[in-house]
């Protein structure tokens, strides 16, 4: 436990103020942390991270890790992203976006994001609620529970965002939850290692917003929930009653190259021919 | 005759909208502003307010879904503050060009960056000219009085426009107040049910915000402008039409302290209240002190302001908004183009003042006072209580 905290110290800005602003029960600290363990795992310098992050409680982990952090307006962390990507290919860019920050206002970024395929993880931290301005639904929130602005239970439909993630074309299509930490550093660890775009789900609990108003008596009843629900995928596949689960693992993994890559490969051609750009 | 009860600014405003029978909501939430919009969908869910409640997936949305919602006939109500109010940008000024009437809730708080979720003008400032009618509101019961008076006005036919209602986040929003709650029946007999001019409607087909080529579009603008001022004469009716109704009285700019004072604070939205504190202690301080209050800020009520700063030899101007690079604050600017080649026009001293959420006090108003009379506030502007940083 000693070495994980100073692992976590490395990473963490020591002059901000601690314990974390979220709240108890919230599963977003253990997202920062499998963060922190992936950037430590794989090597990569702090100073070559970028982290974007939108505007929501899962915004605020830009301001607590030590790497190039941008802290965006409200759905707009992929397209600060994409600039960055594009103008600085040999960054290493990740974007932390809430479901109402990445489907709902951002939802168009994300999309034309993984058609282009550009070279940035997207960590989409789904917690079913808008929780940072009180409670109010999101896209994903599930049919027929209960929020401030769905007060009769919601009538809309919620995104599957590993199915639109795949449909519009992401290279990489990862979902995990907050209660398999371990499990979701490889996701993120995989997710961060490979060329395009990537995205991973995170299933997290948010007790303040949505556990209160959804019969779950404790934040542990949501990680319980976690726990029950969460199935791996292969194993997922295999239930001939699939009710009440929702598969977590590898779903998608394209090779195909970035569009930075893209463009770098253009300038080489054309560097070839003796023309522009190089 | 209506009941008083202890409430928070943001559900007065929502049991205004309540009893205005609103048609259709749409919003998107957006700190200080999501307390109202959540009320409002608690009474749809509970059927106390038959309407459509839609929880778009952005401000753009929400204002678009409006703006249709309006083009079929129904009355419409959102609410939104700073980063959303900018993004509705672009379909603001569709709306008043369809001349659309609506009601909208600005829980004014200070853009981004950095990320500020307090209040200041700099958010309707960045909007003065998308063609709405905006007033100012400087306490709870003026929040829900007029809001009730923003929908009279916007569906007059002589107007069709649609308008905002400021509400200052948090100082305001998130305060409880004493407030009279009016009865729906008399509110009924205030705001009769709507009656669309021209809706989107099979037996009698139009077309909404068609292309407007350089032989119309300046028209087209011609005829917003002039509805835009001819609103102004609206508004005193509407308010003087409360006023009778409910025994509250609001004015299109509003006289505080001492009539023709030397001196006049100039403010807008809920410091003034704050202000109000500081000009009865100078007066009793035996200063010459007093102040003038906007209500209505579009259209500008010109030959109201005039009058009410008659014999004002300073103006002490406080600007909630920033406007980096220009001459001075908006308001000041205003007021600036409006004295002008006046004979006797007044000195206006500018001060920038409560940006993000930065309170000003009592004090702080007597101490603009001093310097002012000093002659110590001079310049096109100055940012009040910038502190170094440096170290």
């Amino acid at each position: 436990m000693a070495e994980v905290t100073q692992l976590i110290h490395q990473y963490l800005r020591h002059n901000k103020k601690f314990p974390l602003v979220f709240c108890p029960g919230c599963g977003i600290g253990i997202v920062l942390g499998s963060l922190v363990r992936s950037v430590h795992a794989l090597d990569i310098p702090k100073d070559d991270m970028v982290v974007v992050a939108g505007i929501g409680c899962s915004g605020r982990i830009a301001a607590y890790v030590d790497f190039n952090t941008v802290h965006a307006t409200h759905g707009r962390a992929l397209t600060l992203a994409t600039g960055i990507k594009m103008a600085s290919p040999h960054l290493r860019v990740l974007t932390v976006m809430g479901d109402g920050d990445a489907l709902s206002i951002g939802g168009n970024h994300l999309i034309h994001a993984a058609r282009r395929n550009i070279g940035v993880t997207a960590l989409v931290v789904n917690n079913f609620i808008y929780g940072m301005t009180g409670g109010q639904c999101s896209p994903t929130t599930p049919f027929g529970s209960y929020t401030h602005t769905s007060p009769q239970g919601q009538m809309e439909k919620s995104f599957d965002v590993v199915e639109m993630a795949r449909a519009a074309g992401a290279n990489g299509v990862y979902r995990g939850s907050v209660f398999h930490a371990k499990a979701l550093d490889g996701l993120v660890q995989r997710a961060m290692s490979r060329p395009g775009f990537n995205l991973v789900e995170v299933m997290t609990p948010c007790f303040t917003q949505y556990g209160r108003g959804n019969r779950f008596r404790s934040p542990v009843e949501m990680f319980q929930w976690l726990k029950d629900t969460m199935t791996p995928r292969e194993v997922y596949e295999k239930l001939e009653d699939k009710t009440g689960k929702l598969p977590m693992g590898v779903f998608v993994e394209h090779d195909e190259p970035g569009l930075e890559q893209r463009h770098a490969a253009m300038r080489q051609a054309l560097a070839d021919k003796g023309g522009a750009g190089s | 005759m209506g009941k008083r009860v202890g409430l928070e600014v943001s559900l007065a405003v929502a049991e205004a909208v309540k009893l205005a029978n609103v048609d259709v909501v749409s919003a998107y939430p957006i700190t200080p502003q999501t307390h109202i919009v959540e009320e409002l969908s608690v009474y749809v869910a509970s059927g106390e307010l038959d309407a459509e409640f839609i929880p778009v997936e952005s401000e753009h949305s929400a204002m678009s879904a409006a703006l249709g919602a309006a083009a079929a006939g129904a009355r419409v109500y959102t609410a939104t503050a700073s980063q959303g109010l900018a993004l509705m940008h672009e379909i603001l000024f569709i709306v008043s060009g369809m001349r659309m009437p609506m009601v909208m809730t600005v829980a004014n708080r200070a853009l981004s960056a950095p990320i500020s979720i307090w209040n200041d003008h700099g958010d309707i400032m960045a909007e003065r000219d998308i063609g709405w009618i905006q007033i100012f509101a400087e306490n709870g019961q003026e929040a829900l009085d007029l809001t009730l008076c923003a929908f009279k006005i916007a569906e007059d036919k002589r107007v069709l426009l649609p308008m905002i209602v400021n509400i200052d986040g948090f100082t305001l929003s998130h305060v409880i107040e004493p407030v009279i709650i009016p009865d729906h029946a008399e509110v009924d007999a205030f705001l009769p049910p709507y009656q669309p001019v021209l809706k989107l409607d099979t037996q009698n087909p139009v077309t909404f915000g068609p292309v407007g080529v350089p032989e119309v579009y300046t028209e087209a603008r011609k005829q917003l402008e002039q509805a835009v001022i001819g609103a102004k004469p609206v508004v005193d009716e509407v308010l003087a039409g409360f006023g009778a109704a409910f025994d509250r009285q609001y004015k299109l700019v509003e006289q505080n302290g001492k009539i023709g004072a030397k001196t006049l604070f100039v403010t807008m939205g809920s410091l003034g209240e704050t202000c109000m504190t500081a000009v009865d202690e100078l007066m009793a301080e035996g200063q010459d002190a007093g102040q003038t209050r906007i209500r209505l800020w579009r259209p500008f009520p010109e030959e109201e302001f005039l009058a009410a700063c008659a014999g004002a030899e300073k103006l002490v101007v406080i600007d909630r908004a920033l406007s980096p690079g220009a001459v001075c604050g908006p308001v000041a600017s205003e007021l600036k183009s409006l004295f002008y080649g006046r004979p006797g026009a007044p000195e206006i001293i500018n001060v920038i003042a409560g940006l993000g959420g930065r309170d000003v006090t009592v004090r702080e108003f007597k101490e603009m006072f001093a310097l002012a009379g000093s002659g110590k506030l001079s310049g096109n502007y100055m940012m009040w209580g910038v502190e170094s940083h440096a170290s």
